[in-house]
C-alpha cells in the first residue's frame, strides 16, 4: 500500500511539474486556460484555433517540456541501471563519459553533416547511441585494466578522463569547421529550448525500448548489485544480463544526448534522491527514477529559463548547480563509510 | 551427490591453480578444504560453483554435470555463503534473504510468489532474524549479517552449501552459533555442506572428512585424525605444529609452534625455593610445563608459582580447591600460574637433591610424613579418607621432555618412594607389611622445555637414573627428618 502512495505521490508532483512547465514563462497561462488547450489539442479532430496562448502551449512549451520530460527520464533511469549494475552509486551517463560519447556521434553528424539513408532522420541518435556503446565499453575495459574490482575511484576516474579527451575532439571538431561557437556551446551545455516536436518524436521510439529493458532488470540489478559473482551464484545469467543493461541504458543516454545534448548529473542526482526516500530494490527504484526524472528536468528547465528572464541559462548549468554538491557528499560519505569498515 | 572428477582450473593469463582435484561428497555430509593461503581452495570452490569455467575434469550434481544446468536451475542445487562483503546498497534484511529466491521467480519482473514469501518468512524465523527483518542490513553486527547471508543461501532450498571461510570476522561465539547451526541441517535436513576452513581446530571439530591442498593438488584425504597428522602439516604449511588429543571430544587439535626458543633462566636450583613455616613455595621466572596430581593444577600445564602448603591431619578437605585459590589471593601468587599441593607433614622437613649434567639439570624436592602409610597390596583394608597428602614428590627439570618421558618420569620417582619406604622399614600399620608408600602421596614433574631433548626417563636412560636416585634420597632423608622431628 505504500508503494501505491509512493507512485502516486510521484505522479502528481509530475503532472503539476508539467502544468508549470508549461504555464509558467514570459506569457503566464492560467491553469484553466491550460487544461482547456490540452483537451483541445487531444481531441481527434481540433479546430484550428488561432488563439496566440494555444500556439504558446502547443508548439513552443509543451514539446518543450515533454523533451525535458523524456531526457530527465532517460538520464535518471539509465543512472539507476549503472549504479546498480556497476555497484557504484556515482556512476552515471555522465562521470562514465558515455554522454560525451554519444555528444562526439551527435556532433559528428550536426557538424560535417552526415545522414545515412537507411536510418533516415534517425541517424543522428543512432550514430550517438554507437559512440555511446564504444565509449562505455572503452571506459569500461580501460579501467578494469588497470584495477581488477573495479572501484569507485578509478572507473569514476576514467570515465571523466575520458570525458575531456571527447571534448576535445568535439572542441577540434568545431574549430575545424569554423561554424559559429555559440550556438555550439549552448548544445555543449544542453538544452531543451526550441527544438519543436520532431526531437520528441525523435525521442520517443529509443526511450520506449530502452525504459522496458531495464525496467524488467529489477531483481537482477539487485542481485548485481552485490557482486557478479555473487548474482552468478543466486542464479543470474549475468553475461547476457548484462549484456542487455549495458545497451539499454547507452539508448537510452545516446538518445538523450543526441537531441539535448550534454545534460550532467541527472542519472546520479534523482537515483541517488529516490533511493534516500524510496528504499534501495531495484525493482522500485527504477520505474521511480524514470518519473521523477522526469519531474526533475521540467523544473531544472523552468528555472533556467525563468530565473534570470528574458536571458535564458543552459539547463546544464542549473543540473550541474546541484549535482556536483550531490557528488561530492555521496563521494564523502563513502570513504568515511570504508574507512570505518 | 556431488562428483568432482579431475577437475583443474584457475583464471586467465595464470597458471592452473587447481590441479586434477577429485573426490565426491555424500549427502548430508560436512566436508571441509583446508590448506594454507593460495593453495587453491577458493579458486576449487569457484570452479564447483561454476562461476569459474572447468579447463578440465568434471563436476556433477546427483549425476548431471554443471554445465548441463542453466544459472537458475543451478542456483537451486549449489548456493555459497560468500565471505562477508560491504557493499554500496543498502538492502534490508528480508530484502537480501529475498534474493535468495531469484532462481524460483519467473516472469517480467520477478514478482515474489506467496510460495517466496513464506519460506523467506520461514527462513528468517529459523535464522532469528524475523525481529530485524526490516532494518537495514548496516545496522547489524558482524555475526547477524553472516546469518542474513546465510538465510539468503539457504533461501535458495540448494542441496549442497559452499562455505568459504564462513567464520572470517565472526568472534568465537558467532563461529560456534553458525557451525553449530550448519552441522545441525547437515544431520536433520541432509544438506551437503563443503566449506572452506582457515582454522585447523575448527576444521577438525566439526568436518566429517577433510582434503588438505597445497599447490593446487590434494595432498591427503579423510577423516580429521587421518589428515591431522603433525609431519604432514608441517610440511605442507612450512611451520611447526604441534597435534594433541583434544581433551573433550574425539577429534585432533593443532598447535602452532614460536619459532623463538624461550629464554632459559638459569639453573632450576635451590636458590628458587622459598622455606617457610606453613608452606614450600618455588618460583621460576619462566613457566614450566608440568604434569601433576596436585589440588590446583593437575594434569598438564604451565606454571611458574609452586606453592607445598601445611595444613593440620584434621583439615578438612570438602573444597581444597576453592581454599587454596583464597590463599592465592591472600599470597598475591597469580591464580593461573600457580600449582599447589597440599601435605600434614612438617614442610621444614624436607629434602632435596640437585644434580647438574651436561645435557641437563635436576632439582628434586620432597617432603614426606609416614602416618598413613599404606602396602599397596593391602590399601582395600583402610578406609577411604579424603585427607591432606603426606609425601608430595617435584621434579623440576631443565630440559625438553617428550609426552612419554614426563610418564616414565612419574614411574621411575614412584618405583624410587617406594624403594625408600622399604629401606627405611616404614610399615604398614594395619597389616603390619612394609608399605609402598602412603594414601595420599602427590608427584609432579616440571620442565623447562628448552634445551636437550629427551625423549626417555626409565630407570636405565641418563634422566631416568637420576631421578630414581634424588628421589630415592630425598625421600628416605625426608622420612628421616620426620622421624626425627616431629612425629605427626
Amino acid at each position: 500500500m505504500s508503494k501505491f502512495f509512493t507512485y502516486a505521490g510521484s505522479l502528481i508532483v509530475l503532472a503539476a511539474a508539467v502544468l508549470a512547465g508549461v504555464g509558467a514563462g514570459s506569457v503566464t497561462v492560467p491553469l484553466p486556460e491550460i487544461v482547456g488547450v490540452l483537451i483541445e489539442a487531444a481531441a481527434p479532430f481540433s479546430p484550428a484555433e488561432g488563439s496566440v496562448n494555444a500556439s504558446i502551449i502547443v508548439d513552443v512549451r509543451l514539446p518543450r517540456v515533454l523533451l525535458a520530460g523524456l531526457v530527465g527520464a532517460s538520464l535518471a533511469i539509465s543512472g539507476a541501471a549503472f549504479q546498480g549494475l556497476l555497484q557504484n552509486p556515482l556512476a552515471d551517463p555522465y562521470t562514465l563519459g558515455v554522454s560525451s560519447g554519444a555528444s562526439v556521434g551527435a556532433v559528428l553528424v550536426l557538424f560535417l553533416g552526415l545522414s545515412f539513408p537507411i536510418f533516415a532522420i534517425f541517424t543522428l541518435p543512432i550514430m550517438s547511441i554507437v559512440t555511446a556503446v564504444l565509449t562505455l565499453l572503452f571506459v569500461i575495459t580501460f579501467a578494469r585494466m588497470l584495477d581488477k574490482t573495479l572501484s569507485i575511484e578509478t572507473l569514476i576516474l576514467t570515465g571523466i578522463v575520458m570525458g575531456s579527451f571527447l571534448g576535445s575532439v568535439i572542441s577540434l571538431m568545431i574549430a575545424l569547421t569554423g561554424e559559429e561557437l555559440r550556438q555550439i556551446v549552448g548544445w555543449l551545455l544542453g538544452s531543451v529550448a526550441m527544438r519543436g516536436w520532431n526531437y520528441v518524436g525523435l525521442l520517443i521510439p529509443f526511450f520506449v525500448i530502452g525504459s522496458l529493458l531495464l525496467l524488467i532488470q529489477g531483481q537482477e540489478l539487485n542481485a548485481m548489485s552485490l557482486g557478479e559473482e555473487r548474482a552468478k551464484q543466486l542464479g543470474v545469467p549475468t553475461e547476457k544480463r548484462k549484456a542487455i543493461i549495458l545497451l539499454a541504458a547507452s539508448i537510452l543516454t545516446g538518445a538523450a544526448v543526441a537531441v539535448s545534448g550534454t545534460i550532467g548529473f541527472v542519472g546520479l542526482v534523482v537515483p541517488h534522491i529516490c533511493r534516500k526516500l524510496f528504499g534501495v530494490d531495484h525493482r522500485h527504484l527504477l520505474p521511480l527514477s524514470l518519473i521523477n526524472g522526469a519531474t526533475f528536468l521540467i523544473l531544472a528547465d523552468l528555472i533556467s529559463r525563468t530565473i534570470i528572464a528574458p536571458v535564458e541559462l543552459p539547463i546544464g548549468v542549473i543540473t550541474s548547480l546541484i549535482g556536483a554538491p550531490i557528488f561530492a557528499v555521496i563521494l564523502y560519505h563513502q570513504r568515511k563509510e570504508r574507512a570505518v569498515a | 551427490m556431488i562428483d568432482v572428477k579431475n577437475v583443474s582450473g584457475g583464471y586467465k593469463e595464470a597458471p592452473l591453480i587447481v590441479d586434477q582435484v577429485d573426490f565426491s561428497v555424500r549427502k548430508g555430509e560436512f566436508f571441509g578444504v583446508v590448506g594454507p593461503n593460495g593453495c587453491g581452495k577458493t579458486t576449487l570452490f569457484k570452479l564447483m560453483s561454476g562461476v569459474l569455467p572447468l579447463w578440465g575434469g568434471s563436476v556433477s550434481i546427483d549425476d548431471r554435470t554443471i554445465d548441463q544446468y542453466d544459472r537458475k536451475s543451478l542456483a537451486k542445487k549449489v548456493a555459497t555463503l560468500p565471505q562477508l562483503q560491504q557493499s554500496y546498497f543498502t538492502y534490508s534484511v528480508r530484502e537480501t534473504v529475498m534474493m535468495g529466491r531469484y532462481a524460483y521467480q519467473s516472469g517480467l519482473f520477478k514478482h515474489p510468489s506467496a510460495v517466496d514469501e513464506r519460506i523467506v518468512d520461514l527462513i528468517l524465523q529459523q535464522m532469528g532474524l524475523s525481529k530485524m527483518k526490516d532494518l537495514p542490513i548496516t545496522r547489524l553486527s558482524g555475526g547477524e549479517r553472516q546469518r542474513v547471508y546465510l538465510a539468503q543461501a539457504l533461501s535458495q532450498e540448494p542441496d549442497v552449501l559452499l562455505l568459504d571461510e564462513p567464520t572470517n570476522h565472526l568472534d568465537f561465539s558467532y563461529q560456534k552459533q553458525l557451525l553449530d547451526e550448519l552441522k545441525k541441517l547437515a544431520l536433520t535436513s541432509g544438506l551437503t555442506v563443503l566449506s572452506i576452513f582457515h582454522d585447523l581446530n575448527i576444521a577438525s571439530l566439526y568436518c566429517d572428512r577433510l582434503l588438505l591442498m597445497e599447490k593446487g593438488r590434494m595432498k591427503k584425504m579423510g577423516t580429521p585424525d587421518a589428515v591431522m597428522q603433525k609431519t604432514l602439516l608441517e610440511e605442507v604449511y612450512q611451520s611447526t605444529i604441534d597435534v594433541y588429543a583434544n581433551p573433550s571430544v574425539a577429534s585432533p587439535q593443532m598447535n602452532v609452534m614460536p619459532d623463538y626458543p624461550y629464554a632459559a633462566d638459569g639453573a632450576l636450583g635451590p636458590q628458587l625455593l622459598n622455606v617457610s613455616e606453613e608452606k614450600l613455595v618455588f618460583q621460576t621466572s619462566q613457566p614450566l610445563k608440568t604434569f601433576s596430581s596436585a589440588v590446583v593444577g593437575a594434569g598438564f600445564g604451565w606454571y611458574n608459582h609452586f606453592v607445598n602448603y601445611h595444613v593440620d591431619k584434621s583439615f578438612d578437605c570438602s573444597q581444597p580447591d576453592a581454599f587454596m585459590r583464597e590463599k592465592f589471593k591472600e599470597w598475591q601468587l597469580p591464580e593461573h600460574e600457580t600449582l599447589a599441593m597440599m601435605t600434614a607433614a612438617y614442610v621444614t622437613n624436607y629434602a632435596s637433591r640437585h644434580i647438574i649434567e651436561d645435557d641437563f639439570s635436576l632439582y628434586v624436592v620432597v617432603t614426606a610424613g609416614t602416618s598413613n602409610a599404606v602396602d599397596v597390596l593391602h590399601g582395600e583394608k583402610h578406609g577411604f579418607i579424603a585427607a591432606p597428602g603426606t609425601v608430595n614428590t617435584w621434579i623440576f627439570v631443565e630440559g625438553e621432555l617428550s609426552d612419554q618421558a614426563f610418564i616414565q618420569a612419574v614411574i621411575t620417582a614412584t618405583e624410587a618412594k617406594t624403594k625408600a619406604f622399604g629401606e627405611c622399614e616404614i610399615t604398614d600399620p594395619v597389616t603390619n607389611t612394609t608399605a609402598t608408600g602412603t594414601s595420599t602421596d602427590s608427584l609432579l614433574v616440571a620442565s623447562t622445555q628448552t634445551g636437550t631433548h629427551i625423549e626417555y626417563a626409565g630407570p636405565v636412560t641418563k634422566l631416568g637414573s637420576r631421578i630414581g636416585r634424588a628421589v630415592y634420597e630425598a625421600t628416605a632423608s625426608a622420612i628421616e627428618h620426620s622421624l626425627k622431628g616431629k612425629q605427626l
